[in-house]
């Protein structure tokens, strides 16, 4: 008999604290453990009896990389609870926002953290060495997004311009075709990223996921649509609690969500987004995928290193849009009503990495009575964790060193944010 | 030959957003550079490569919540010349030390299905209250042009030269015209230290004290002009209490708004 675990204490290049345990015993997979050390920060707990107004600027602080996400998915939250109508240019300016988060998220992701498994690097100052054109074009287009959600939110981590109804100042029409060059240079170097990205060298593996994003009648998802999957579900964005649920593992300050009754895992970010909205995708973003051959459908979690990067063409093909139908709201923001009595609201927006779905219960007077926030890598960890289990049935000959390295990367495909979580990963892997 | 060692840097994280260390890859025109100038030691959110000790600077984001925590502030300090805390976490326990002022078992007992499975702290507390630390950046998030000036003070063995005045003097330099006094608007600004660059004024929103106290905060005299402005006392505590709710000016500014404690 022979045991035989296999170990990552620290999970390099994903956003926060995580690790990952397998037991293997008898050349069996017993046990995947995909573990979330970061400490546990209680926002849930500390919401409430705060004003629901305060909920965009201290829910961001759950995540410095997208929290934007956290900003929209609290507002849209709010006012579906308040039953208020947001839309015309305030509705633009959000989706612009949004824009700028994944222009700036995704290549981070692209060049800086997983780009460097591909090439064989520990990380891009060292692929910088040998390929610095590669790191200074993903720096010069996350840049760019950087400086899009500076103009619209005063700063790039924790803007600071979103409330709830809106924004605390538009900008003017002027500044954001100023602005326009700027994302004209930036989709040259996105459409070199598709090709950077399509070069790689992916893992031959298909996984059989059920992908679940948010679908819009007529426009690739940020904020608005429906919650669908891939295998038939359709349901207003703030039923997900009718449908998914939380668990909470030992090994883990973070709570994994599953399907409500099967108890399955399920995928979402950009490879889910993209199968479930590819006829939404038109103009560069359309032509780049058909030129490189991504299929409508990709089930090979690697490639969505190139999903990533179409959608990073999408989002600035989509800002240029923005920019030139823009006309200044003037107010910038729908003034809320007053609470009267007891309201509850929920709302999902899409993340860079996935849908980050929030719940609020506000009582009269505005006070936060209840929370609910489910981050994007919460929702993937189960996922995670069943990629893993493959893995490593395909690869038990592989020595252990090799091992973890292919666990790290099968992780990192997901972009996971293990702040978020915990609001994430160390590998241990045990073989008997 | 000999090669000259480059001074190593250590990037540690305690409990916090990430968002501060996102600031070093958001210094897209300098990351090179920085990278050129220093030996990156450990820094597991860029790189899964990992150098020993001890560190020439160590930058540590985030607050201790842990126990576990506690120890391994103690075991970095060791091995670190010099220690910059970066953010409010760091410097004054962040969002999270909100548990400071309730009962964490209920916390954990809200947000937890299974609250036997977490081990935490009853306080979060800044990395200065367990260690010696040579100098804090302030922000949540951090300003990256704060975090350079440090960088660069430090790999030249000089003191970063930043302000400690107040954000309404970055507003009189910006040119942006008073919220609080044009337009009522509740503002933190006078009370807060400068470093970001007075940013939501410019939004015509107040400053929500993101940057923590100034020097010589008077909060007692901010919180009448807030109360004139028809803030009321509760309203006046969720305004101190906030990204930096355990500095300690804050801290006594909350109370004696919640009628908690003796007047500041």
């Amino acid at each position: 008999m022979t045991e035989r675990t296999i170990g990552i204490d620290y999970l390099a290049r994903v956003e926060g604290e995580g690790s990952v345990k397998v037991r293997i015993h008898d050349n069996k997979v017993e046990d995947v453990q995909l573990g979330i050390f970061e400490p546990p920060r209680f926002f849930e707990a500390f919401l409430r009896g705060r004003s629901y107004l305060e909920a965009p600027d201290i829910t961001a602080r759950i995540c410095g990389i997208c929290p934007v996400a956290y900003q929209m998915s609290s507002t849209h939250a709010m006012e579906r609870a308040l039953g208020m109508k947001v839309g015309g240019q305030i509705r633009a300016l959000r989706r612009l926002l949004y824009c700028g988060e994944w222009i700036e998220s995704h290549p981070l992701h692209i060049y800086l953290l997983h780009a460097p498994d591909f090439l064989g690097y520990p990380d891009a100052l060292q692929l910088a060495k040998d390929h610095p054109e590669a790191v200074k074009r993903g720096l010069a287009l996350k840049k760019v997004g950087n400086a899009l959600m500076t103009l619209l939110g005063g700063r790039e981590i924790h803007p600071i311009n979103v409330r709830v109804g809106g924004f605390y100042r538009a900008p003017t029409k002027g500044e954001l075709l100023e602005f326009r060059p700027q994302l004209e240079g930036a989709m040259k170097l996105a459409e070199e990223t598709v090709t950077f990205a399509a070069s790689l060298q992916f893992p031959p593996v298909e996984e059989d996921y059920e992908f679940v994003s948010l679908r819009h009648e007529r426009e690739y998802p940020f904020c608005e649509g429906n919650l669908v999957s891939s295998r038939g579900l359709n349901v207003p964005q703030d039923k997900w609690e009718d449908v998914f649920e939380e668990v909470h593992m030992p090994y883990a300050n973070a709570l994994q969500s599953v399907k409500k009754g099967a108890g399955t895992s399920y995928h979402v970010g950009p490879l889910a987004r993209y199968a479930l909205n590819r006829d939404h995708l038109t103009g560069r973003a359309d032509e780049l995928a058909r030129s490189v051959g991504l299929e409508n459908v990709v089930r090979n979690p690697y490639k969505s290193v190139i999903v990533r990067a179409i959608e990073t063409v999408y989002a600035i093909e989509e800002a240029l849009r923005i920019i030139d139908a823009y006309e200044r709201p003037e107010p910038s923001w729908v003034e809320p009503p007053e609470v009267t009595k007891t309201v509850t609201g929920g709302a999902v927006t899409e993340a860079p990495r996935g849908i980050l779905y929030h719940r609020y219960r506000i009582a009269p007077g505005g006070l936060i009575e209840d929370a609910r926030i489910v981050a994007p890598t919460s929702q993937n960890q189960k996922r995670i964790e069943d990629d893993l289990r493959h893995l490593v049935e395909r690869s038990l000959a592989l020595d252990d060193e090799a091992l973890t390295a292919a666990c790290e990367k099968a992780v990192r495909n997901y972009d996971p944010c293990i702040s978020c979580a915990t609001h994430f990963l160390k590998l241990d892997i045990e073989r008997s | 030959m000999t090669e000259v060692r480059k001074p190593r840097l250590g990037v540690w994280k305690f409990a916090s957003c990430d968002g501060c260390q996102l600031s070093i890859l958001d210094c897209e025109d300098e990351l090179l550079a920085i990278a050129g100038a220093v030996d990156i030691a450990d820094f597991r959110e860029a790189s899964s490569a990992v150098l020993e000790g001890p560190y020439d600077l160590s930058l540590v984001e985030g607050s201790v919540t842990t126990a576990h925590d506690a120890q391994r502030i103690k075991e970095i300090r060791e091995q670190s010349k010099a220690l910059v805390t970066i953010g409010a976490c760091a410097t004054a326990g962040g969002i999270q030390a909100l548990r400071n002022f309730a009962n964490v078992e209920e916390y954990t007992r809200v947000v937890y299905a299974r609250p036997e499975y977490i081990s935490t702290l009853a306080t979060s507390t800044a990395i200065s209250e367990h260690v010696k630390v040579d100098f804090e950046l302030r922000g949540c998030p951090i300003s990256k042009f704060q975090l350079l000036e440090a960088l660069s003070a430090f790999l030249q063995g000089r003191q970063p030269n930043l302000p400690n005045e107040s954000v309404c003097i970055e507003c009189k330099r910006r040119g942006t015209v008073c919220v609080m006094v044009g337009e009522g608007i509740p503002c933190l600004g006078p009370v807060t230290q400068a470093g970001c660059g007075a940013i939501c004024p410019a939004f015509r929103r107040g400053c929500y004290g993101c940057f923590g106290p100034q020097g010589t905060p008077n909060t007692l005299s901010l919180t009448a002009q807030l109360e004139l402005l028809g803030v009321a006392p509760p309203g006046v505590m969720r305004l101190y209490r906030t990204f930096n709710a355990n500095a300690p000016a804050f801290k006594a500014a909350s109370e004696a708004a919640a009628g908690e404690g003796k007047a500041p």
